[in-house]
Order: structure tokens, then C-alpha cells, then sequence
């Protein structure tokens, strides 16, 4: 055999950094990708998210020159069969006040299920300044079968919210997640 | 040294256990041709069902797996494998090397791939049916509401990219190691150069495409949320992380393609490539600006203002550098003594329908315009101008201008032409209607159309059916050629031909550049 004219080791030198390089941009998708979009989302309200916990109020003044009207959007996801909608479709508010509004579900399937509403806001602009005191969108919704509930939201929108959004629209997408708990899967 | 010097190995062992770059390059192209022709069949079901409005011949939810896997056979099975096999022909006698870097990876690298399309294949039998979501398989559409056969769907794309990926890696390893003294990187061919740069992006972003297929696995199998809302994840996410993958995927697709036009039309112009340098500097700006235009594929999810602005603009970015290309081809072949051999009326084609495709791209840039474009056939025209008038065009050209060198027989000349003219008139009748279609609001990966639609889509499909039929023509061209085409000793198969692959004897010994070649003058000065 003729000796080789090119040595491997450079070459396979070359292949182990580009390996190297692979595996970083595979985990570069789950530990830099993934939480670096969360971690905007909730920054900068980009996807109309607001966020998944209690806000603690602080006194402020109520700003009695603005009202902002604040509609609320009840849908059920695919296949979820309860009956979900909130006691008052529209209200108008003044920043910095803090308003309620009760939503009602019914289960009306003889299973027992639980439920997990979650938010959305338009413009989502807005979602920065929608701040919930409390919601029941925190927590997953237990109901037995041919039950009902009420579940509360009490909210203050910011006295800071931009001058040109003059309505608020938030959603609620309530999901069927009763596999995913029983199954003790569940994520949150 | 005699040993050195044997030929192949007798029977199906020589193709199973090769590690000669000539062989694998044969199999990569077999097999790709393989799978345009599979692709190429589920485009005629398509195309046979919008013939005429109303449901004709298959299901809907038949069709959406037709849509599916024609996209993922065509992209990840016929494109992608294609240039992979002209790169291991090609890389080694281009730079003076006497095979790749890592040659058994590079067996591995290709017997990995049937399986994996066996595989998708095999989903349209199973109960559900195929993947029916898309080629870019949209969250929750390929997660929550999947056939059960998603699965095989992702080990598939698993498989791939570890082939994409292997592939890639040797042929960086070979470009940057094996080069022949006085082959300097400026000295590279251009075709050289592009790879070099597509391997790059591969190795990046083909993790990342499996990092998305992981997580859906995860969100289906083991009670993960990455994208399902309810368990607080999100949809857009699956969108974000594929597009990251799937922008600089077009590249991956199309930058190899321009390499080879960047051989054939200084062949055929009996000049020197024009603007060499810039060529390489486009190359790498091009591939740069893709890593961050991703989101101009999702103006509609509902971003911030300054985010579509961004995308909006980098987007338009990229017309900059690509235009420096076409320029250059046009300048290579300004006063050339021209000759329209069929690899140049390839070019050609390429060159004309790729820039009217790059301006539909334009088009679709403008964020606020996206909006009425978005999902239409308008975006099928689109990226069937720059995915096949570029890409596959491209490949053509290649292989009629090489084939000459690779089996020492000529392919007939005649029949090469009447196939660019059949291919070239096939095309755009096919997809040049999808532009107006596209406009007037007739959405993509719908089975059915609204009544004003009909006549457009009766000519699309008539012309869907011509250009698929041109392809045999080209399949009984090359096997012809190989079989019983007039022998061609001269080791310029092309008078204009320049590079080293050209001063090897013709038809290409199995083993070539054992002893480096003293490098000529590089290709792209006088």
C-alpha cells in the first residue's frame, strides 16, 4: 500500500469540531431557543399572553379622564364540551381601578374533568398593562360531572397603557386536559 | 502501489460496502432521481384532482397526504440528495483529492437514507393514513391532531438529518483538508465554494429541525407542552423553531445549485466567471442574511410592528447579494462566444425563471402585502420558480454537463434540447396561471376551488402532466447515454470547460488523483 498522501487526523480533527457543532445547535433549540422565547413573550407581551401569576396590587391613583372598554371573549377548544361564558360581555373601565367579572361553567358530561382556561389579549400591546389580581386561569379547573361553577377575575388596567388603545379584548381558550392530569403527565 | 489501482468490487457488494466517492455519488443521484420521480407522481395526483373543480378522484384527506409527502420527498429525498451525490463526484476531482475525507462515514451517510424514506413511504399504508399536515408540519396539526403514523414521520426526519448532517460534515472536512497544494481557497471552482458554505448551514440548522421533530415526539408520546397551549406551551413556537431550520433550508437547497451555474455558463461563454470574489463574498452574505429572516414566513401570526419591519427589511436584504450573482452570470456570458449545448439552455432557463422567482420573493417580502399573498397559490408559483426552475433546473444542466465525463458517452444532443424545450414549456404553463390564481385569493393545499379558478387550473395540471412527462424523456436520455451513447475519449468533454476534473482521462477512472495535480490557473482570473 502506498503510504497516503493526506493525513486523516486534520480531517478527522475538522469532523470532530463539526460534530461538536451539531450537538451544540441541537441543544442550542431546548435550552436557548425555547426559554429565550418565553422569556420575551413575557417581557415584552409580544403574543398577548399575560402573565401566569397573581398580580400584587399596588395603590395607585384611578385615572378618571380615561375609560378603556374591556370586552370578554369565552371559546371552547375542540371538543370540550362544557358550557363556558362570562357574566358581562363588555365593561368599561378606568385605569388603575380594579374591576371583577365572574365567567360560569358547566360541565355536562356525567365524567368528572378538568379544565384549563387559557388567556389571550388583543391588541397585544395591551397584555404588558392587563394586570390580574386574581384569575382562574392560575389554576387547572376540577368539575364534577353535571356540575357547575363560578370562576372569578379581578383585574386593574394600567394607568400607563398606551394613549391609542382604547379597547381591550381578552380571550379565554378553555382545553380539555383531563387526560394529561390523570395521566399524571401534567406540566404546570 | 498496485494495490491501490484495482477497480471496483464485482456484484451488490461493491455498492453496499463502497467507500469510493465516484460510487456513492452514483447512488446518491440514482436514489434522487429515484424520489423525484415518487414526488413527481404524488405532484400528478394532485395535479389530476384540481383538474377540474369539485372532488374527482381521491379523499381530502388523501390529498393533503399527497401535498405532504410530495414536499418532504422532494425536498428532503430528490433536491437535497442530489447535490449531496454531485458534491462526492464532483468536491474530490475538483480540488485535486483523491476521495473524501471520511470515507466509510460516507458509506453510512448514504445507506442510511432508503430506510428512512422506506419508512415515510410506508406511513400511506398505515392506519390514518400518512402525514397529511404539511411539509412543514404545523403545530398542532402534526401534534394533537396527527395520524398515529407521525411518529414513523419523525424517526424518518431523525434519520434524514443525520445523513444531511454526516454528509455535510465530510464534505467540509474534505474542502478544508484535502485540498491539492496550490489549491488555495480563492483558487476553489465556484461549485467548490457554495458547498462549502451550504455544509456549514446544514451542520447548523439540521439540529435544529430535529430539535422541533423531538419536541413534537415529546408533546405526543410523553406529556411535554412545548406547543400545545393548554399545557402552556405555544403554537408559535413550533413556527419560530421551524422556520429557524427552514429559511436557511432554501439556502441549503438553492446555493449549490448556484455553484453549478456558476461552472456551466463560463463553460459554454468561453470566458472566465465574472466577478469571482464577489461571487464568493454573495455566497457567504446570502447565507449569513439567512439565519435571520426566518419570521418573514409568519407576517400573519401577529407580530409587533418592529418585528415585521425587521423581517421585512432583512428580507428585502437578501435581494442585494443575490442580485450581485445574477449580474455576474449575465456579465460572464456579455460578448462570450455562446453555444446553447443543452447544459447552457439549462442555465438559461435557470437563470431567466430563478430572477422572476426571486421577484414573486420580493413581492412577498412586503409585510403588508404578505397578508393577501400569504396561503395562496402565489406562494406555490413562487417557490416552485426558485425550487425548481432553480434548483432542479440546475441539477439537470449538471448532469447533462458532467455525465459526459462521468461515463465516457455522450448523451444525445437532440434529445437533450427537445427535453430543456418540453421542460421549459411545461413549467410555466404550469405554474405561471398559479401566480394569477394565487392572487385573485385561491388557497394552497385545498382539494377543491371555486368556479373562476377552473380554467387556470385545467391549464396548470395539462401543464403539470407535460413537464412530468419530460423527465422520462430525460431518464431514457442518460440511460441511453450510459448504455450505448457514442464514445467521448477527449478529457475536455467541452472546449470551454475549465477545472480539474476536465485533466483527468475520460470516462473518470475509479480512482483519480492519487498524486496531487499541479493546480492551473484558478478559474476565475485571465
Amino acid at each position: 500500500m502506498s503510504s497516503l498522501r493526506f493525513s486523516r487526523v486534520p480531517a478527522i480533527d475538522t469532523a470532530l469540531k463539526l460534530v461538536t457543532l451539531a450537538i451544540a445547535m441541537f441543544a442550542f433549540v431546548f435550552v436557548v431557543m425555547v426559554p429565550l422565547y418565553n422569556v420575551l413573550c413575557d417581557a415584552l407581551g409580544i403574543n398577548g399572553k399575560t402573565a401566569g401569576q397573581a398580580y400584587t396590587a399596588v395603590p395607585s391613583v384611578i385615572d378618571e379622564s380615561r375609560e378603556i372598554t374591556v370586552q370578554f371573549v369565552a371559546i371552547n377548544n375542540d371538543g370540550m364540551p362544557w358550557s363556558f361564558a362570562p357574566d358581562t360581555r363588555m365593561m368599561r373601565v378606568n385605569p388603575g381601578a380594579a374591576n371583577g367579572v365572574v365567567f360560569h361553567a358547566m360541565n355536562p358530561t356525567d365524567a368528572d374533568m378538568v379544565a384549563q382556561a387559557i388567556p389571550s389579549i388583543s391588541p397585544s400591546r395591551a397584555a404588558a398593562y392587563f394586570h390580574k389580581t386574581e384569575c382562574f386561569c392560575f389554576d387547572q379547573q376540577p368539575l364534577d360531572g353535571q356540575s357547575g361553577a363560578e370562576m372569578p377575575l379581578q383585574f386593574i388596567v394600567d394607568q400607563d397603557l398606551p394613549g391609542d388603545i382604547h379597547t381591550i379584548t381578552l380571550s379565554y381558550t378553555l382545553f380539555d386536559v383531563t387526560d394529561t392530569v390523570t395521566d399524571g403527565l401534567a406540566s404546570r | 502501489m498496485g494495490a491501490h489501482h484495482h477497480g471496483p468490487a464485482q456484484g451488490i457488494s461493491r455498492w453496499l460496502f463502497t467507500t469510493n466517492h465516484k460510487d456513492i455519488g452514483t447512488m446518491y443521484l440514482w436514489f434522487s432521481f429515484a424520489m423525484f420521480l415518487l414526488g413527481g407522481f404524488f405532484a400528478m395526483v394532485i395535479r389530476a384532482e384540481l383538474f377540474q373543480p369539485g372532488m374527482q378522484l381521491v379523499e381530502p384527506a388523501f390529498f393533503n397526504q399527497m401535498t405532504t409527502l410530495h414536499g418532504l420527498v422532494m425536498v428532503f429525498g430528490a433536491i437535497m440528495p442530489s447535490f449531496v451525490g454531485l458534491a462526492n463526484w464532483l468536491i474530490p476531482m475538483m480540488i485535486g483529492a483523491p476521495d473524501m475525507a471520511l470515507p466509510r462515514m460516507n458509506n453510512w451517510s448514504f445507506w442510511i437514507l432508503p430506510p428512512a424514506f422506506l419508512m415515510l413511504a410506508s406511513t400511506l399504508f398505515m392506519e390514518g393514513g400518512a402525514p397529511a399536515f404539511g411539509w412543514t408540519f404545523y403545530a398542532p396539526l402534526s401534534t394533537t391532531y396527527a395520524a398515529p403514523s407521525v411518529t414513523f414521520f419523525i424517526f424518518a426526519i431523525h434519520i434524514l438529518g443525520v445523513s444531511s448532517i454526516m454528509g455535510s460534515i465530510n464534505i467540509i472536512a474534505t474542502v478544508m483538508n484535502m485540498r491539492a497544494p496550490g489549491m488555495t481557497y480563492m483558487k476553489m471552482p465556484l461549485f467548490v465554494w457554495t458547498w462549502l458554505i451550504t455544509a456549514f448551514l446544514l451542520v447548523a440548522v439540521m439540529p435544529v429541525l430535529a430539535g422541533a421533530v423531538t419536541m413534537m415526539l415529546m408533546d405526543i408520546h410523553f406529556g411535554t407542552s412545548f406547543f400545545s397551549a393548554a399545557g402552556g406551551g405555544d403554537p408559535v413556537l413550533f413556527q419560530h423553531i421551524f422556520w429557524f431550520f427552514g429559511h436557511p433550508e432554501v439556502y441549503i437547497i438553492i446555493l449549490p445549485a448556484f455553484g453549478v451555474v456558476s461552472q456551466i455558463i463560463p463553460a459554454f461563454s468561453r470566458k472566465p466567471l465574472f466577478g469571482y470574489a464577489s461571487m464568493v463574498y454573495a455566497t457567504a452574505s446570502i447565507a449569513f442574511l439567512s439565519f435571520i429572516v426566518w419570521a418573514h414566513h409568519m407576517y400573519t401570526v401577529g407580530m409587533p410592528i418592529a418585528g415585521e419591519l425587521f423581517f421585512m427589511y432583512a428580507t428585502m436584504l437578501i435581494a442585494v447579494p443575490t442580485g450581485v450573482k445574477v449580474f455576474n452570470w449575465i456579465s460572464t456570458m456579455w460578448r462570450g462566444a455562446l453555444s446553447f449545448e443543452t447544459p447552457m439552455l439549462f442555465c438559461i432557463g435557470f437563470l431567466i425563471l430563478f430572477t422572476l422567482g426571486g421577484f414573486t420573493g420580493l413581492m412577498l417580502s412586503i409585510a403588508p402585502a404578505d397578508f393577501q399573498y400569504h396561503d395562496t397559490y402565489f406562494v406555490v408559483a413562487h417557490f416552485h420558480y426558485v425550487m425548481v426552475a432553480g434548483a432542479v433546473f440546475s441539477m439537470t444542466a449538471a448532469i447533462y454537463y458532467w455525465l459526459p465525463k462521468w461515463c465516457g458517452r455522450m448523451y444525445s444532443e437532440a434529445m437533450g434540447k427537445t427535453h430543456f424545450w418540453i421542460s421549459f414549456i411545461g413549467f410555466n404553463i404550469t405554474f405561471f396561471p398559479q401566480h394569477f390564481v394565487g392572487l385573485a385569493g385561491m388557497p394552497r393545499r385545498i382539494p377543491d376551488y371555486a368556479l373562476q379558478f377552473a380554467d387556470f387550473n385545467m391549464m396548470s395540471s395539462i401543464g403539470a402532466f407535460i413537464y412530468g412527462a419530460s423527465q422520462l424523456l430525460f431518464l431514457y436520455n442518460v440511460i441511453a447515454a450510459i448504455v450505448a451513447g457514442k464514445p467521448v475519449s477527449d478529457e475536455k468533454v467541452w472546449d470551454g470547460a475549465e477545472g480539474l476534473e476536465w485533466t483527468v482521462p475520460t470516462p473518470a477512472p475509479y480512482h483519480t488523483f492519487e498524486e496531487p495535480p499541479a493546480v492551473p490557473k484558478p478559474a476565475g482570473t485571465i
